[in-house]
Protein backbone atom coordinates (compact mmCIF):
# COMPACT_ATOMS: atom_id res chain seq x y z
CA UNK A 1 0.00 0.00 0.00
CA UNK A 2 2.07 2.79 -1.26
CA UNK A 3 1.74 6.34 -0.13
CA UNK A 4 1.87 9.70 -1.69
CA UNK A 5 1.33 13.28 -0.69
CA UNK A 6 0.96 15.79 -3.80
CA UNK A 7 1.14 19.45 -3.59
CA UNK A 8 0.20 19.89 0.46
CA UNK A 9 -0.42 22.87 1.91
CA UNK A 10 -1.48 23.83 6.01
CA UNK A 11 -0.96 26.51 7.40
CA UNK A 12 -1.40 27.30 11.04
CA UNK A 13 -2.23 31.00 11.90
CA UNK A 14 0.93 32.87 10.58
CA UNK A 15 2.57 30.14 10.54
CA UNK A 16 2.72 27.49 7.25
CA UNK A 17 3.72 24.32 8.91
CA UNK A 18 3.51 22.45 4.99
CA UNK A 19 4.59 24.51 1.70
CA UNK A 20 3.47 22.25 -1.44
CA UNK A 21 5.06 18.94 0.36
CA UNK A 22 5.00 16.24 -2.31
CA UNK A 23 6.10 12.94 -0.85
CA UNK A 24 6.71 9.02 -2.73
CA UNK A 25 6.59 6.42 0.23
CA UNK A 26 7.05 3.34 -2.04
CA UNK A 27 4.59 -0.24 -0.65
CA UNK A 28 6.09 -2.01 2.14
CA UNK A 29 9.03 0.30 2.40
CA UNK A 30 10.63 1.64 5.85
CA UNK A 31 10.63 5.30 5.02
CA UNK A 32 12.12 8.53 7.80
CA UNK A 33 10.46 11.97 7.58
CA UNK A 34 13.73 14.26 9.09
CA UNK A 35 13.87 17.36 10.00
CA UNK A 36 14.23 19.58 12.99
CA UNK A 37 11.71 20.78 14.86
CA UNK A 38 9.06 22.86 13.35
CA UNK A 39 9.72 21.80 9.77
CA UNK A 40 6.44 20.13 9.45
CA UNK A 41 7.02 16.37 9.45
CA UNK A 42 5.05 15.79 11.94
CA UNK A 43 2.01 17.67 10.46
CA UNK A 44 2.38 15.56 7.30
CA UNK A 45 2.67 12.67 9.21
CA UNK A 46 -0.84 13.68 10.77
CA UNK A 47 -2.37 14.74 7.73
CA UNK A 48 -1.50 11.41 6.09
CA UNK A 49 -3.20 9.50 9.25
CA UNK A 50 -6.44 12.44 8.91
CA UNK A 51 -5.73 13.90 12.09
CA UNK A 52 -4.98 16.87 10.67
CA UNK A 53 -6.80 18.83 7.76
CA UNK A 54 -4.86 19.88 4.36
CA UNK A 55 -5.45 23.37 3.20
CA UNK A 56 -4.89 21.95 0.36
CA UNK A 57 -3.17 19.34 -1.63
CA UNK A 58 -3.67 15.59 -1.93
CA UNK A 59 -2.97 12.70 -0.02
CA UNK A 60 -3.19 9.20 -1.64
CA UNK A 61 -2.91 5.99 0.25
CA UNK A 62 -2.74 3.00 -2.36
CA UNK A 63 -3.65 4.88 -5.10
CA UNK A 64 -6.73 6.50 -3.88
CA UNK A 65 -7.50 10.02 -2.67
CA UNK A 66 -8.40 9.63 1.04
CA UNK A 67 -8.47 13.35 1.83
CA UNK A 68 -12.80 12.84 2.32
CA UNK A 69 -12.03 10.00 4.70
CA UNK A 70 -12.09 10.72 8.38
CA UNK A 71 -9.25 8.89 10.62
CA UNK A 72 -11.29 6.70 11.40
CA UNK A 73 -11.82 4.85 7.82
CA UNK A 74 -8.20 5.61 6.70
CA UNK A 75 -7.42 2.13 8.64
CA UNK A 76 -3.77 3.47 9.59
CA UNK A 77 -1.74 2.46 12.45
CA UNK A 78 -0.31 5.49 14.71
CA UNK A 79 2.06 5.54 17.39
CA UNK A 80 2.42 8.82 19.34
CA UNK A 81 5.66 9.95 20.80
CA UNK A 82 4.00 10.02 24.47
CA UNK A 83 2.64 6.73 23.41
CA UNK A 84 -1.18 7.80 24.24
CA UNK A 85 -2.28 4.89 25.88
CA UNK A 86 -5.64 4.44 27.63
CA UNK A 87 -4.64 4.58 31.01
CA UNK A 88 -8.06 3.21 32.77
CA UNK A 89 -7.94 0.01 30.97
CA UNK A 90 -4.88 -2.80 31.36
CA UNK A 91 -2.42 -4.11 28.28
CA UNK A 92 -4.76 -6.41 27.11
CA UNK A 93 -7.68 -4.01 26.51
CA UNK A 94 -5.70 -1.45 25.41
CA UNK A 95 -4.21 -3.62 22.83
CA UNK A 96 -7.50 -4.96 21.88
CA UNK A 97 -9.55 -1.73 21.94
CA UNK A 98 -9.66 -1.53 18.21
CA UNK A 99 -11.08 -4.95 17.55
CA UNK A 100 -13.28 -4.54 20.38
CA UNK A 101 -14.70 -1.42 18.15
CA UNK A 102 -14.62 -3.62 15.14
CA UNK A 103 -17.13 -6.03 17.00
CA UNK A 104 -14.42 -9.00 17.11
CA UNK A 105 -15.47 -11.84 18.73
CA UNK A 106 -14.38 -12.38 21.86
CA UNK A 107 -12.75 -15.51 21.82
CA UNK A 108 -10.58 -14.43 18.34
CA UNK A 109 -9.63 -10.90 20.30
CA UNK A 110 -7.83 -12.89 22.75
CA UNK A 111 -5.88 -15.05 20.36
CA UNK A 112 -4.81 -11.69 18.77
CA UNK A 113 -4.25 -9.65 21.67
CA UNK A 114 -2.01 -12.47 22.98
CA UNK A 115 -0.42 -13.32 19.54
CA UNK A 116 0.29 -9.55 19.13
CA UNK A 117 1.89 -9.46 22.71
CA UNK A 118 4.41 -12.45 21.89
CA UNK A 119 4.91 -10.07 18.63
CA UNK A 120 6.19 -7.02 20.44
CA UNK A 121 7.95 -9.02 23.43
CA UNK A 122 5.35 -8.25 26.44
CA UNK A 123 3.50 -11.89 26.98
CA UNK A 124 2.53 -11.87 30.47
CA UNK A 125 2.19 -8.29 30.93
CA UNK A 126 -1.71 -8.55 29.73
CA UNK A 127 -3.62 -7.02 33.27
CA UNK A 128 -1.36 -4.58 33.75
CA UNK A 129 -1.66 -0.90 33.57
CA UNK A 130 -0.01 1.03 31.52
CA UNK A 131 1.13 2.89 34.29
CA UNK A 132 3.00 -0.18 35.70
CA UNK A 133 4.79 -0.12 32.61
CA UNK A 134 8.55 1.22 31.63
CA UNK A 135 8.60 3.84 28.63
CA UNK A 136 9.98 1.42 26.40
CA UNK A 137 7.48 -1.20 27.13
CA UNK A 138 4.46 1.12 27.17
CA UNK A 139 5.87 2.10 23.32
CA UNK A 140 5.82 -1.40 22.25
CA UNK A 141 2.46 -2.03 23.90
CA UNK A 142 0.80 1.29 21.90
CA UNK A 143 2.91 -0.60 18.34
CA UNK A 144 0.74 -3.54 19.44
CA UNK A 145 -2.01 -1.26 19.79
CA UNK A 146 -1.67 0.00 16.56
CA UNK A 147 -0.71 -2.94 14.32
CA UNK A 148 -3.56 -5.67 15.80
CA UNK A 149 -6.19 -3.88 13.56
CA UNK A 150 -4.18 -5.06 10.55
CA UNK A 151 -3.30 -0.97 9.30
CA UNK A 152 -2.92 -0.49 5.71
CA UNK A 153 -0.10 1.60 6.69
CA UNK A 154 1.90 2.48 10.16
CA UNK A 155 2.88 5.71 10.95
CA UNK A 156 5.29 6.59 14.03
CA UNK A 157 5.85 10.02 15.37
CA UNK A 158 8.85 10.45 16.99
CA UNK A 159 8.32 7.39 18.53
CA UNK A 160 11.44 6.94 20.43
CA UNK A 161 11.70 10.72 21.53
CA UNK A 162 10.49 9.92 25.09
CA UNK A 163 13.40 7.15 25.96
CA UNK A 164 16.58 7.24 27.02
CA UNK A 165 19.19 6.78 24.41
CA UNK A 166 19.90 2.90 25.52
CA UNK A 167 15.91 2.23 25.13
CA UNK A 168 16.26 3.90 22.15
CA UNK A 169 18.75 2.03 20.45
CA UNK A 170 17.12 -0.98 21.03
CA UNK A 171 14.31 -0.35 20.04
CA UNK A 172 14.70 0.93 16.92
CA UNK A 173 16.97 -1.92 15.73
CA UNK A 174 13.81 -3.93 17.11
CA UNK A 175 11.42 -1.97 14.87
CA UNK A 176 13.68 -2.73 11.79
CA UNK A 177 13.48 -6.32 12.34
CA UNK A 178 9.71 -5.90 12.99
CA UNK A 179 8.85 -4.49 10.20
CA UNK A 180 11.47 -6.91 8.10
CA UNK A 181 8.87 -9.53 9.02
CA UNK A 182 5.61 -7.67 8.25
CA UNK A 183 6.09 -5.45 5.64
CA UNK A 184 3.41 -3.10 6.24
CA UNK A 185 4.87 0.70 4.63
CA UNK A 186 5.75 2.36 7.13
CA UNK A 187 6.80 5.92 7.79
CA UNK A 188 8.26 7.31 11.28
CA UNK A 189 8.89 10.66 12.27
CA UNK A 190 12.32 11.85 13.92
CA UNK A 191 14.64 14.55 14.14
CA UNK A 192 17.51 12.14 15.20
CA UNK A 193 19.58 11.62 11.71
CA UNK A 194 21.62 8.53 12.74
CA UNK A 195 18.27 7.23 13.95
CA UNK A 196 16.82 8.10 10.49
CA UNK A 197 19.47 6.46 9.04
CA UNK A 198 19.69 3.53 11.01
CA UNK A 199 16.11 2.29 10.86
CA UNK A 200 15.05 3.56 7.15
CA UNK A 201 15.96 2.11 3.80
CA UNK A 202 14.09 5.59 2.24
CA UNK A 203 15.12 9.52 4.38
CA UNK A 204 12.85 12.43 2.98
CA UNK A 205 14.65 15.50 4.69
CA UNK A 206 12.52 18.48 5.77
CA UNK A 207 12.59 21.85 6.83
CA UNK A 208 11.00 24.96 7.25
CA UNK A 209 7.28 23.03 5.46
CA UNK A 210 9.36 21.89 2.36
CA UNK A 211 10.86 18.79 1.35
CA UNK A 212 14.36 19.60 0.37
CA UNK A 213 15.54 16.14 -0.30
CA UNK A 214 14.79 12.11 -0.57
CA UNK A 215 16.52 9.46 -1.33
CA UNK A 216 18.71 6.49 0.46
CA UNK A 217 20.72 7.34 3.28
CA UNK A 218 24.25 6.85 1.15
CA UNK A 219 22.32 9.28 -1.67
CA UNK A 220 21.86 12.35 0.96
CA UNK A 221 25.30 11.82 2.88
CA UNK A 222 27.42 10.82 -0.42
CA UNK A 223 25.27 13.88 -2.70
CA UNK A 224 23.53 16.14 -0.73
CA UNK A 225 21.13 18.57 -2.66
CA UNK A 226 21.82 21.83 -0.38
CA UNK A 227 23.65 22.88 2.70
CA UNK A 228 20.74 22.38 4.78
CA UNK A 229 21.06 18.64 3.46
CA UNK A 230 24.39 18.54 3.85
CA UNK A 231 24.43 20.04 7.32
CA UNK A 232 21.66 18.00 8.50
CA UNK A 233 22.37 14.71 8.08
CA UNK A 234 26.05 14.54 9.02
CA UNK A 235 29.03 17.58 10.58
CA UNK A 236 30.30 19.68 8.18
CA UNK A 237 32.79 22.49 8.54
CA UNK A 238 32.12 25.45 6.25
CA UNK A 239 35.30 26.86 4.28
CA UNK A 240 34.49 29.68 2.45
CA UNK A 241 32.15 28.54 0.30
CA UNK A 242 32.92 24.83 0.84
CA UNK A 243 31.28 22.65 2.79
CA UNK A 244 33.74 19.66 3.76
CA UNK A 245 33.32 16.37 6.28
CA UNK A 246 35.38 16.76 9.58
CA UNK A 247 36.38 12.58 8.50
CA UNK A 248 37.54 14.27 4.79
CA UNK A 249 39.53 16.71 6.45
CA UNK A 250 43.45 14.99 6.09
CA UNK A 251 45.90 17.11 8.44
CA UNK A 252 49.67 17.16 6.98
CA UNK A 253 52.78 18.30 8.45
CA UNK A 254 54.04 20.12 5.32
CA UNK A 255 52.57 22.86 3.51
CA UNK A 256 51.72 22.83 -0.60
CA UNK A 257 49.67 24.63 -2.84
CA UNK A 258 46.04 22.52 -1.79
CA UNK A 259 46.68 23.29 2.08
CA UNK A 260 45.33 25.93 4.42
CA UNK A 261 47.75 26.53 7.56
CA UNK A 262 45.88 26.25 10.39
CA UNK A 263 46.91 26.59 14.77
CA UNK A 264 46.07 23.28 16.44
CA UNK A 265 43.79 24.72 19.35
CA UNK A 266 42.08 21.21 20.90
CA UNK A 267 42.95 17.62 20.58
CA UNK A 268 40.38 15.67 22.23
CA UNK A 269 39.86 12.07 22.35
CA UNK A 270 36.77 10.15 22.23
CA UNK A 271 37.50 6.63 22.27
CA UNK A 272 38.25 5.54 18.63
CA UNK A 273 37.60 8.71 17.38
CA UNK A 274 39.80 12.09 17.87
CA UNK A 275 38.28 15.17 17.31
CA UNK A 276 41.29 18.07 16.23
CA UNK A 277 40.02 21.40 16.37
CA UNK A 278 41.85 23.94 14.30
CA UNK A 279 42.24 28.17 13.95
CA UNK A 280 42.58 28.86 10.31
CA UNK A 281 44.64 32.14 9.27
CA UNK A 282 41.13 33.99 8.43
CA UNK A 283 39.70 33.63 11.45
CA UNK A 284 37.63 30.19 10.59
CA UNK A 285 36.81 27.25 13.11
CA UNK A 286 36.99 24.10 11.94
CA UNK A 287 37.76 20.63 13.30
CA UNK A 288 38.58 17.07 11.72
CA UNK A 289 38.01 13.60 12.56
CA UNK A 290 41.10 11.52 12.58
CA UNK A 291 41.68 8.09 14.69
CA UNK A 292 44.09 7.23 17.09
CA UNK A 293 46.34 5.54 14.74
CA UNK A 294 46.70 8.96 12.81
CA UNK A 295 47.13 11.31 15.58
CA UNK A 296 49.83 9.59 17.03
CA UNK A 297 51.50 9.27 13.54
CA UNK A 298 51.26 12.82 13.34
CA UNK A 299 52.81 13.49 16.76
CA UNK A 300 50.42 16.12 16.65
CA UNK A 301 50.05 18.94 20.41
CA UNK A 302 47.92 21.46 21.04
CA UNK A 303 49.26 24.86 19.98
CA UNK A 304 51.34 24.09 17.14
CA UNK A 305 50.73 24.82 13.49
CA UNK A 306 49.47 22.28 10.83
CA UNK A 307 48.25 22.01 7.85
CA UNK A 308 44.47 21.17 6.11
CA UNK A 309 44.15 19.07 3.24
CA UNK A 310 40.10 19.06 2.39
CA UNK A 311 39.01 16.58 0.39
CA UNK A 312 35.67 15.77 -1.40
CA UNK A 313 34.26 19.68 -0.65
CA UNK A 314 31.20 20.95 -2.00
CA UNK A 315 29.62 23.90 -2.76
CA UNK A 316 26.03 24.79 -3.65
CA UNK A 317 26.60 27.56 -5.71
CA UNK A 318 23.21 28.10 -8.05
CA UNK A 319 22.62 24.77 -9.36
CA UNK A 320 23.26 22.94 -6.02
CA UNK A 321 26.14 21.29 -8.02
CA UNK A 322 29.03 19.64 -6.26
CA UNK A 323 32.71 20.25 -6.54
CA UNK A 324 35.86 18.74 -5.64
CA UNK A 325 38.15 21.96 -4.34
CA UNK B 1 9.54 22.47 52.10
CA UNK B 2 11.61 21.93 55.12
CA UNK B 3 10.43 23.40 58.36
CA UNK B 4 11.47 23.60 62.05
CA UNK B 5 9.27 21.49 64.33
CA UNK B 6 8.33 24.19 66.57
CA UNK B 7 6.64 25.79 63.09
CA UNK B 8 5.16 22.69 61.76
CA UNK B 9 3.75 21.87 64.95
CA UNK B 10 2.22 25.93 65.66
CA UNK B 11 0.89 25.40 61.51
CA UNK B 12 -0.42 22.15 62.41
CA UNK B 13 -2.39 22.74 65.60
CA UNK B 14 -3.91 26.26 64.15
CA UNK B 15 -5.17 24.48 61.35
CA UNK B 16 -6.88 21.81 63.55
CA UNK B 17 -8.08 24.62 65.99
CA UNK B 18 -9.50 26.86 63.24
CA UNK B 19 -11.34 23.44 61.74
CA UNK B 20 -12.39 21.84 65.37
CA UNK B 21 -13.56 25.68 66.60
CA UNK B 22 -15.80 26.78 63.41
CA UNK B 23 -16.68 23.40 62.05
CA UNK B 24 -16.32 20.46 64.19
CA UNK B 25 -17.73 21.96 67.44
CA UNK B 26 -21.13 23.20 65.92
CA UNK B 27 -21.92 20.24 64.08
CA UNK B 28 -21.26 18.02 66.72
CA UNK B 29 -23.24 20.52 69.21
CA UNK B 30 -26.10 19.90 66.61
CA UNK B 31 -25.67 15.98 67.07
CA UNK B 32 -25.42 15.86 70.73
CA UNK B 33 -28.90 18.34 71.15
CA UNK B 34 -30.63 16.28 68.54
CA UNK B 35 -30.26 13.07 70.71
CA UNK B 36 -30.09 14.63 74.06
CA UNK B 37 -33.36 13.14 75.20
CA UNK B 38 -33.06 10.13 73.16
CA UNK B 39 -33.75 8.84 69.33
CA UNK B 40 -37.43 9.16 69.92
CA UNK B 41 -38.02 12.74 69.58
CA UNK B 42 -36.15 13.71 66.26
CA UNK B 43 -37.67 10.54 64.96
CA UNK B 44 -41.24 11.67 65.44
CA UNK B 45 -40.42 14.55 64.07
CA UNK B 46 -38.75 13.43 60.75
CA UNK B 47 -41.43 10.49 60.24
CA UNK B 48 -44.34 12.94 60.99
CA UNK B 49 -46.38 13.17 57.44
CA UNK B 50 -44.64 17.22 56.79
CA UNK B 51 -40.96 15.31 58.00
CA UNK B 52 -41.57 12.70 55.24
CA UNK B 53 -42.90 14.89 52.81
CA UNK B 54 -40.03 17.33 52.93
CA UNK B 55 -37.58 14.22 52.80
CA UNK B 56 -39.20 12.87 49.45
CA UNK B 57 -39.19 16.14 48.18
CA UNK B 58 -35.70 16.96 48.77
CA UNK B 59 -34.52 13.17 47.63
CA UNK B 60 -37.11 14.30 44.38
CA UNK B 61 -35.21 17.57 43.38
CA UNK B 62 -31.71 15.59 43.70
CA UNK B 63 -33.00 13.04 41.37
CA UNK B 64 -33.64 15.76 38.93
CA UNK B 65 -31.21 18.51 39.33
CA UNK B 66 -28.18 16.48 39.49
CA UNK B 67 -28.54 14.28 36.89
CA UNK B 68 -29.34 17.12 34.31
CA UNK B 69 -26.19 19.68 35.44
CA UNK B 70 -24.11 16.39 35.65
CA UNK B 71 -24.84 16.11 32.01
CA UNK B 72 -25.20 19.84 31.27
CA UNK B 73 -21.70 20.06 33.25
CA UNK B 74 -19.74 17.61 30.75
CA UNK B 75 -21.10 18.90 27.57
CA UNK B 76 -20.08 22.52 28.32
CA UNK B 77 -16.75 20.91 30.02
CA UNK B 78 -16.14 19.62 26.60
CA UNK B 79 -16.90 22.99 24.49
CA UNK B 80 -14.79 25.02 26.44
CA UNK B 81 -12.05 22.62 26.66
CA UNK B 82 -12.33 21.00 23.67
CA UNK B 83 -13.60 23.20 20.92
CA UNK B 84 -11.63 26.51 21.45
CA UNK B 85 -14.00 29.45 19.75
CA UNK B 86 -13.94 33.20 20.20
CA UNK B 87 -17.00 34.28 22.94
CA UNK B 88 -15.54 31.06 24.68
CA UNK B 89 -14.31 32.96 27.83
CA UNK B 90 -18.20 34.74 28.01
CA UNK B 91 -19.45 31.31 28.78
CA UNK B 92 -16.61 30.43 30.81
CA UNK B 93 -17.66 33.60 33.02
CA UNK B 94 -21.25 33.25 32.67
CA UNK B 95 -21.01 29.37 34.77
CA UNK B 96 -19.64 30.91 37.50
CA UNK B 97 -22.73 33.54 38.15
CA UNK B 98 -24.39 30.94 40.43
CA UNK B 99 -21.66 31.06 42.97
CA UNK B 100 -20.99 34.64 42.72
CA UNK B 101 -24.78 35.57 43.14
CA UNK B 102 -26.64 35.21 46.25
CA UNK B 103 -28.81 32.67 46.22
CA UNK B 104 -31.69 34.92 47.41
CA UNK B 105 -31.32 37.22 44.01
CA UNK B 106 -31.67 33.87 42.29
CA UNK B 107 -34.34 33.14 43.56
CA UNK B 108 -35.79 36.71 42.80
CA UNK B 109 -35.09 36.20 39.18
CA UNK B 110 -37.08 33.42 38.78
CA UNK B 111 -39.54 35.24 40.52
CA UNK B 112 -39.57 38.40 38.08
CA UNK B 113 -39.41 35.36 35.81
CA UNK B 114 -42.48 32.97 36.69
CA UNK B 115 -44.50 34.95 38.95
CA UNK B 116 -47.82 36.84 38.41
CA UNK B 117 -46.19 39.86 36.68
CA UNK B 118 -43.67 38.08 35.04
CA UNK B 119 -42.80 37.40 31.32
CA UNK B 120 -43.26 33.62 30.99
CA UNK B 121 -46.25 33.69 33.35
CA UNK B 122 -49.02 34.48 30.28
CA UNK B 123 -48.22 31.50 28.73
CA UNK B 124 -47.63 28.98 30.82
CA UNK B 125 -51.03 30.16 32.37
CA UNK B 126 -52.84 29.29 29.55
CA UNK B 127 -50.77 25.93 29.24
CA UNK B 128 -51.90 25.10 33.19
CA UNK B 129 -48.28 25.16 34.13
CA UNK B 130 -47.28 26.22 37.80
CA UNK B 131 -43.91 26.91 38.15
CA UNK B 132 -44.10 29.19 41.55
CA UNK B 133 -45.07 28.01 44.95
CA UNK B 134 -44.36 24.43 43.41
CA UNK B 135 -41.95 21.93 42.59
CA UNK B 136 -41.25 22.65 39.25
CA UNK B 137 -40.06 26.45 40.52
CA UNK B 138 -38.06 24.88 43.01
CA UNK B 139 -35.87 22.57 41.08
CA UNK B 140 -35.24 24.98 38.80
CA UNK B 141 -33.75 27.06 41.86
CA UNK B 142 -31.54 24.32 42.52
CA UNK B 143 -30.40 23.74 39.18
CA UNK B 144 -29.40 27.51 39.19
CA UNK B 145 -27.30 27.30 41.89
CA UNK B 146 -25.35 23.97 41.40
CA UNK B 147 -24.66 24.16 38.03
CA UNK B 148 -21.49 25.68 38.30
CA UNK B 149 -19.79 22.27 39.94
CA UNK B 150 -19.52 19.68 37.52
CA UNK B 151 -18.34 22.11 35.03
CA UNK B 152 -15.49 23.26 37.21
CA UNK B 153 -14.18 19.94 38.44
CA UNK B 154 -14.65 18.91 34.91
CA UNK B 155 -12.89 21.29 33.21
CA UNK B 156 -9.44 21.04 34.53
CA UNK B 157 -9.21 17.28 34.46
CA UNK B 158 -10.75 17.33 30.88
CA UNK B 159 -7.34 19.95 30.01
CA UNK B 160 -4.95 17.27 32.05
CA UNK B 161 -5.62 14.28 30.32
CA UNK B 162 -5.35 15.91 27.01
CA UNK B 163 -6.11 14.68 23.15
CA UNK B 164 -3.87 12.14 22.36
CA UNK B 165 -6.06 9.40 23.86
CA UNK B 166 -9.31 10.29 21.91
CA UNK B 167 -6.89 10.85 19.05
CA UNK B 168 -5.23 7.24 19.26
CA UNK B 169 -8.87 5.79 19.55
CA UNK B 170 -9.92 7.77 16.67
CA UNK B 171 -6.89 6.10 14.79
CA UNK B 172 -8.38 2.76 15.98
CA UNK B 173 -11.83 3.28 14.26
CA UNK B 174 -13.46 4.79 17.05
CA UNK B 175 -16.30 6.99 16.49
CA UNK B 176 -16.70 9.96 18.45
CA UNK B 177 -19.62 8.39 20.41
CA UNK B 178 -17.48 5.41 20.83
CA UNK B 179 -14.40 7.64 21.63
CA UNK B 180 -16.45 9.77 24.41
CA UNK B 181 -17.34 6.77 26.01
CA UNK B 182 -14.72 4.47 26.29
CA UNK B 183 -11.79 6.87 26.58
CA UNK B 184 -12.76 10.26 27.71
CA UNK B 185 -15.51 9.63 29.77
CA UNK B 186 -13.53 6.87 32.22
CA UNK B 187 -10.29 9.50 32.01
CA UNK B 188 -12.64 12.01 33.25
CA UNK B 189 -14.59 9.74 35.78
CA UNK B 190 -13.47 11.28 39.28
CA UNK B 191 -13.68 15.18 38.22
CA UNK B 192 -17.21 14.50 37.22
CA UNK B 193 -17.77 12.69 40.39
CA UNK B 194 -16.36 15.22 42.46
CA UNK B 195 -18.63 17.43 41.04
CA UNK B 196 -21.49 15.10 41.16
CA UNK B 197 -21.17 14.83 45.47
CA UNK B 198 -20.66 18.82 45.49
CA UNK B 199 -24.17 19.21 43.62
CA UNK B 200 -25.33 16.75 45.46
CA UNK B 201 -24.77 18.54 48.52
CA UNK B 202 -25.45 21.52 47.15
CA UNK B 203 -29.09 20.85 46.38
CA UNK B 204 -30.00 19.10 49.19
CA UNK B 205 -28.91 22.20 51.42
CA UNK B 206 -30.53 24.72 49.41
CA UNK B 207 -32.09 27.05 51.57
CA UNK B 208 -32.18 30.81 49.94
CA UNK B 209 -33.63 30.31 46.41
CA UNK B 210 -35.60 27.63 47.22
CA UNK B 211 -36.96 29.73 50.07
CA UNK B 212 -37.84 32.63 48.08
CA UNK B 213 -39.74 30.65 44.62
CA UNK B 214 -40.97 27.75 47.01
CA UNK B 215 -43.93 29.53 49.40
CA UNK B 216 -42.68 27.03 52.09
CA UNK B 217 -46.12 25.31 52.29
CA UNK B 218 -45.85 22.57 54.66
CA UNK B 219 -46.46 19.26 53.49
CA UNK B 220 -46.46 20.41 49.50
CA UNK B 221 -43.43 22.72 48.61
CA UNK B 222 -40.95 22.33 51.93
CA UNK B 223 -38.19 20.34 51.29
CA UNK B 224 -35.84 19.55 54.66
CA UNK B 225 -33.32 22.84 54.79
CA UNK B 226 -37.14 24.46 54.94
CA UNK B 227 -39.08 21.72 57.20
CA UNK B 228 -35.91 22.71 59.39
CA UNK B 229 -36.38 26.57 59.30
CA UNK B 230 -40.09 25.89 60.30
CA UNK B 231 -39.72 24.07 63.16
CA UNK B 232 -37.02 26.25 64.70
CA UNK B 233 -39.57 28.89 64.32
CA UNK B 234 -42.19 27.03 65.84
CA UNK B 235 -40.19 26.15 68.82
CA UNK B 236 -40.05 22.57 67.91
CA UNK B 237 -36.76 21.84 68.64
CA UNK B 238 -35.78 18.03 68.00
CA UNK B 239 -37.76 18.22 64.44
CA UNK B 240 -35.45 20.90 63.57
CA UNK B 241 -32.48 19.40 64.93
CA UNK B 242 -33.71 15.62 63.49
CA UNK B 243 -33.91 17.05 60.33
CA UNK B 244 -30.54 19.05 60.65
CA UNK B 245 -29.01 15.69 61.22
CA UNK B 246 -30.96 13.92 58.81
CA UNK B 247 -29.66 16.16 56.03
CA UNK B 248 -26.12 16.07 57.35
CA UNK B 249 -26.19 12.29 56.86
CA UNK B 250 -27.33 12.49 53.34
CA UNK B 251 -24.57 14.44 52.54
CA UNK B 252 -21.78 12.47 54.07
CA UNK B 253 -23.54 9.57 52.49
CA UNK B 254 -22.86 10.77 49.30
CA UNK B 255 -19.14 11.60 50.00
CA UNK B 256 -18.81 8.41 51.67
CA UNK B 257 -19.97 6.30 48.33
CA UNK B 258 -17.99 8.13 46.26
CA UNK B 259 -14.43 7.60 48.40
CA UNK B 260 -15.60 3.76 49.09
CA UNK B 261 -16.33 3.80 44.90
CA UNK B 262 -12.51 5.13 44.75
CA UNK B 263 -11.22 2.94 47.08
CA UNK B 264 -12.79 0.07 45.24
CA UNK B 265 -11.46 0.67 41.98
CA UNK B 266 -7.81 1.71 43.46
CA UNK B 267 -7.54 -1.72 45.11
Amino acid sequence: MGISVEGANKRFGDFQALKDVSIEVPTGSLTALLGPSGSGKSTLLRAIAGLEALDSGEVLIDGQDVGRKPVQKREVGFVFQHYAAFKHMTVYENVGFGLKIRKWDKRKISARVHELLDLVQLPGLADRYPSQLSGGQRQRMALARALAVQPQVLLLDEPFGALDAKVRKDLRTWLRNLHDEMHVTTIFVTHDQEEAMDVAGQLVVMNEGRVEQSGSADELYDHPANEFVMSFVGEVNQLGEHFVRPHDMEIVLDSDDRTKEGLVQRIVTLGFEVRVELLLSDGTEVWAQLTRAELQRLELREGQIAYLRPAQAKSFNGSGAFAAV
Amino acid sequence: MTANPASRWTLRILGLGYILLLLLIPLGFIFYKTFEHGIAPPLDAITSPDGLHALKLTLLTVAIAVPLNTVFGIGCALLLVRHRFRGNFLIDAAINLPFAISPIVIGLSLFLLYGTTGWFEPALAEAGIKILFSVPGMVLACIFVSLPFVVRETVPVLQEIGTEQEQAASTLGANAWQTFWRVTLPAIRWGVAYGVVLTTARVLGEFGAVSVVSGSISGQTQTLPLFVEKQYENFNLPGAFGASVLLALLALMTLLAMNLLKRKEDA
